[in-house]
């Protein structure tokens, strides 16, 4: 199946940047963010709290296999129906500084749908982290420009 | 297991990807491409050392000289390396789509 998500981590930037189109109505792909029902189901945790407005927040649980629970919170900093969410992201626990996530939902047609996800980190080090690449922070660069002259070697 | 067989290892120095960019035009020798550092040569000699190592060059005999060019098998790892975490996320969206979908037709 074609992937349809991007991803895009330039160097020394502490972010990441998630694009994903949808076959889905902008409302429909929105609804998957703020109905606990289907939030449940696509992401598999248990919605303990989700108030989807400014000034609200939410908290979310999974079980791993052992039968541990992780929980993870937020506060929702802006809220506009079927166009934007900022939220605030941090796993309960756990040595990973809060995140901040702007989630811009957009309408391309009548059934289809875009979303862009901004994930800000802390650091460029904690990015990277999350990514959880093996190496030193300043590869990205080098990769897209590395990318770059892999595809034009394959010509 | 030799991490420095660990391509991703090998291209996180800045010398090192330097010089995987200065190759990539044309192959030079040893000597061509330290010219272009302000770094000792021996220094490049031992990137060139480990860059050949995990294979991101090869080296080719044109008479007296040896001549080091871009591995481009090799280098597609590298271009492949942000996947598991694209995929991660492509697949957790690929349910989203679904169950939404199976949402909407429930109502």
């Amino acid at each position: 199946m074609e992937q349809k998500t991007n991803v895009a981590a330039e160097d020394s930037k502490q972010e990441i940047v998630i694009t994903r189109e949808f076959d889905l109505p902008v409302d429909l792909l929105f609804k998957a963010y703020t109905e606990p029902e289907l939030v449940e189901q696509w992401m598999g945790t248990k919605v303990l709290k989700l108030d989807n407005k400014k000034h609200g927040s939410y908290q979310f649980a999974t079980t791993d296999p052992k039968g541990n629970q992780h929980r993870f919170n937020g506060t929702i900093h802006e809220f506009v129906l079927n166009e934007k969410i900022t939220r605030t992201f941090e796993m309960e626990n756990t040595l990973f500084p809060v995140q901040l996530e702007f989630l811009t939902f957009e309408k391309l047609t009548k059934e289809k749908s875009k979303l862009v996800m901004q994930i800000v980190y802390k650091s460029v080090a904690d990015r990277d982290n999350m990514l959880k690449l093996p190496f030193s922070q300043g590869i990205n660069r080098a990769h897209n420009r590395l990318e770059e002259i892999v595809n034009n070697l394959k010509k | 297991m030799n991490l420095r067989r660990d391509v991703f290892q090998a291209i996180a120095d800045p010398t090192r990807r330097a010089i995987l960019l200065l190759i990539a035009s044309q192959a030079m020798t040893a000597g061509a491409i330290a010219a272009n550092f302000d770094t000792a040569r021996p220094t490049v000699s031992k990137h060139l050392q480990i860059l050949s190592e995990c294979e991101l060059l090869t080296q080719e005999q044109r008479g007296r000289e040896i001549y080091y060019q871009l591995n481009p098998e090799k280098m597609k790892e590298i271009a492949d390396f942000i996947e598991p975490f694209r995929n991660m996320w492509n697949e957790r969206f690929n349910k989203l789509e679904s169950v939404a979908k199976a949402y909407k037709t429930k109502k």
